[in-house]
């Protein structure tokens, strides 16, 4: 009995090895795909951190997860710095000059009693030969990464002026093995977790402006319906389950209400609803499809699409609804737009002829429009907090994946997910 | 008993080569490419609605009513197909809708979901308007034959739930679609 089943067995259980692969949590990371950068970036120095490599060893080492974020910006030129610099040390700033550094940051990462990490470092201006200054951040070991991710930000904004966003979040779906997957990540693709997970799809995630809850459209009752759920918690709750379609979440700039698109009345309409549900408020009135609505930053006004002109365009309206202008006008298919945090800008996906679906960024004041990539299915554009950065999905190798571009378009990187396909990006807030 | 030992021996590889088998079934597949079998015509759903393939652990004193009142709903055709951004009912599927409605107006009681449908491209918010509008447009279709409103929903799942994989025409023409679904 034993001879000729001991190999077969061996292979059923080869099958079954295969078949749990497939049900594995897909990993992220991002790989940096910079194109035609130039004289730009800054040379600067992320040095060893004292203690880094063994305080945390499971959850990575700090220095390394700074000199990455600061790499994938694409705004920096990394020197080799493979010493450690703590916060107390005293380099010298005429030999890093003479190594072509314009900036340097040390640091050390120790457990302290309690058992959280004491993430310390110093920022030095090598041009300057100034210090800068730095921080002690007290985290628990879990937050090793986000404290990391904080230093990162804090040189970010030292060297380049604006803000950082390496220690924001994002949210995205996957689908693989049929099954469709709510994750919210770090900013890196790092750290993934699981939001909601379930065998129906899971479209159009929107992140609240306190980045406490996630608002999405699950299909899991066989059509869709709002679902707005707490990030931390994972309670949820519906607000907006009326007969037929409800979709399109966009959360107003103060949380306090949503515009969403419901089928209710028939067509696809624009309403207001209450961040707890309730009974919405009609804003448009157009025998079309009027939906994809989104809040201009300053909550006075409201970007969607539109077909009441033929094809789908992106207009404008006044938070309350009223009339609407048109904003798009090259082409016969533009969707998705998406505002900078500063109002100025418009991201959104426009076909160009056939089977070609494109990111574009218009100047809202001037109305001229850039492509920003090359490729072909372009979908669900999203700002990073600090209006730098762009995330989409996009396709590569036969796969759904995720970008980042630089409003250039010059600077790409690439969300890589094993065995997953990788949509509907969303940038959380600064707030985490 | 009978057996010889390089019969025994036959009979275990066949079935070891059967839990190879079963184990390579049950790889995870992509729920919609096991539910949505693209098929115009569906028969013999017993009354009651229950699900088809229940075969294994049905009790031997059941016996199954065929209501012939029902019979009419079970064997129309349920899903009409649409052309590229539109969502016009072609003509050819008019006796798919005369059909539905008459079963719909035969039976007051019975509810069904519209689902509408689209193909892979273009953005998912404005292909779920999409699906909402060609499953609308059936609703309208039924109920100008009688079909009380209250009796459908209009639902849309723009172009997440293909029929058919693919990114050719074939494939999108399959997918371009509103589904009558019994609720």
């Amino acid at each position: 009995m034993t001879p000729p089943t001991a190999p077969l067995n061996r292979r059923a259980f080869g099958a079954a090895l295969v078949a749990g692969a497939a049900s594995l949590p897909a990993w992220a990371q991002f790989r940096v795909e910079i194109s035609g950068v130039g004289a730009t970036q800054i040379p600067v120095a992320v040095a060893r951190f004292r203690g880094d490599d063994v305080a945390a060893p499971s959850l990575g080492v700090a220095s390394a997860i700074v000199r990455a974020d600061l790499e994938r910006s694409g705004l920096f030129r990394l020197l080799d710095a493979p010493n450690v610099i703590d916060e107390t040390a005293m380099p010298s700033m005429s030999e890093w000059r003479a190594r072509g550094a314009d900036g340097l940051v040390g640091g050390s990462v120790s457990r302290l009693a309690d058992g959280r990490l004491d993430v310390r470092y110093k920022l030095w201006d090598v041009v300057k030969g100034q210090d800068l200054g730095g921080q002690s951040l007290a985290v628990p070991l879990a937050d090793m990464r986000l404290a990391a991710h904080r230093v990162a930000d804090a040189f970010y904004e030292r060297f380049t002026g604006d803000k950082g966003v390496f220690s924001t979040r994002i949210a995205y779906v996957t689908r693989a093995a049929g099954r469709y997957t709510l994750r919210i990540a770090d900013a890196d693709g790092e750290a993934g977790q699981v939001a909601l997970t379930s065998p129906d799809p899971i479209i159009s995630p929107a992140w609240s402006p306190d980045g406490r809850e996630l608002a999405y459209v699950s299909f899991e009752s066989q059509k869709a319906v709002i679902w707005v759920q707490d990030v931390a918690t994972g309670q949820r709750r519906q607000i907006a389950n009326f007969r037929g379609s409800n979709s399109a979440p966009a959360w107003s700039p103060d949380g306090r209400q949503l515009v969403v698109t419901l089928s209710r009345d028939g067509g696809s309409q624009l309403y207001a609803i209450g961040r707890e549900g309730g009974t919405p408020r009609r804003l448009t009135q157009s025998p079309a499809i009027d939906t994809e609505a989104t809040f201009a930053p300053d909550g006075r006004s409201i970007v969607f699409v539109s077909d009441r002109g033929g094809g789908p365009q992106i207009y404008r309206m006044g938070a309350t609804g009223g009339d609407a202008q048109r904003i798009t006008f090259n082409g016969s298919y533009n969707i998705s737009p998406a505002l900078s945090p500063d109002g100025k800008s418009m991201a959104f996906i426009a076909r160009l002829g056939g089977g070609t679906f494109r990111l574009h960024l218009m100047d809202l004041a001037s109305g001229t429009v850039t492509a920003l990539t090359d490729t072909n299915d372009d979908e669900s554009p999203s700002f990073a907090p600090n209006g730098k950065l762009i995330i989409y999905a996009s396709r590569a190798d036969s796969r759904d994946v995720l970008m980042t571009t630089t409003l250039d378009g010059r600077i790409k990187a690439r969300l890589l997910a094993t065995g997953a396909d990788v949509r509907e990006p969303v940038w959380g807030p600064f707030n985490r | 008993m009978l057996m010889t030992k390089t019969n025994s021996r036959t009979a275990l590889i066949a079935l070891a080569a059967l839990a190879v088998l079963a184990a390579g079934c049950s790889t995870p597949v992509p729920l919609e490419e096991k539910k949505d079998v693209p098929v115009e015509t569906r028969t013999g759903t017993p009354a009651g609605g229950a699900a088809a393939g229940g075969a294994q652990g049905t009790p031997q004193s059941q016996v199954t009513t065929v209501n012939l009142d029902k019979s009419a709903t079970a064997t129309v055709a349920r899903i009409v197909y649409f052309d590229y951004d539109s969502f016009a009912i072609k003509d050819e599927y008019r006796g798919v809708i005369e059909a539905n409605a008459k079963a719909l107006v035969a039976a007051r009681n019975k509810r069904v979901s519209i689902e509408g449908h689209t193909d892979e491209r273009g953005g998912r918010e404005y292909n779920l308007a999409l699906g909402q509008k060609r499953a609308e447009s059936v609703a309208k279709a039924l109920a100008l034959l009688g079909v009380n409103d209250g009796q459908m929903e209009s639902v849309s799942f723009g172009k997440e739930r293909p029929a058919v994989q693919g990114s050719d025409e074939a494939a999108w023409a399959k997918n371009r679609r509103a589904e009558i679904k019994d609720k």
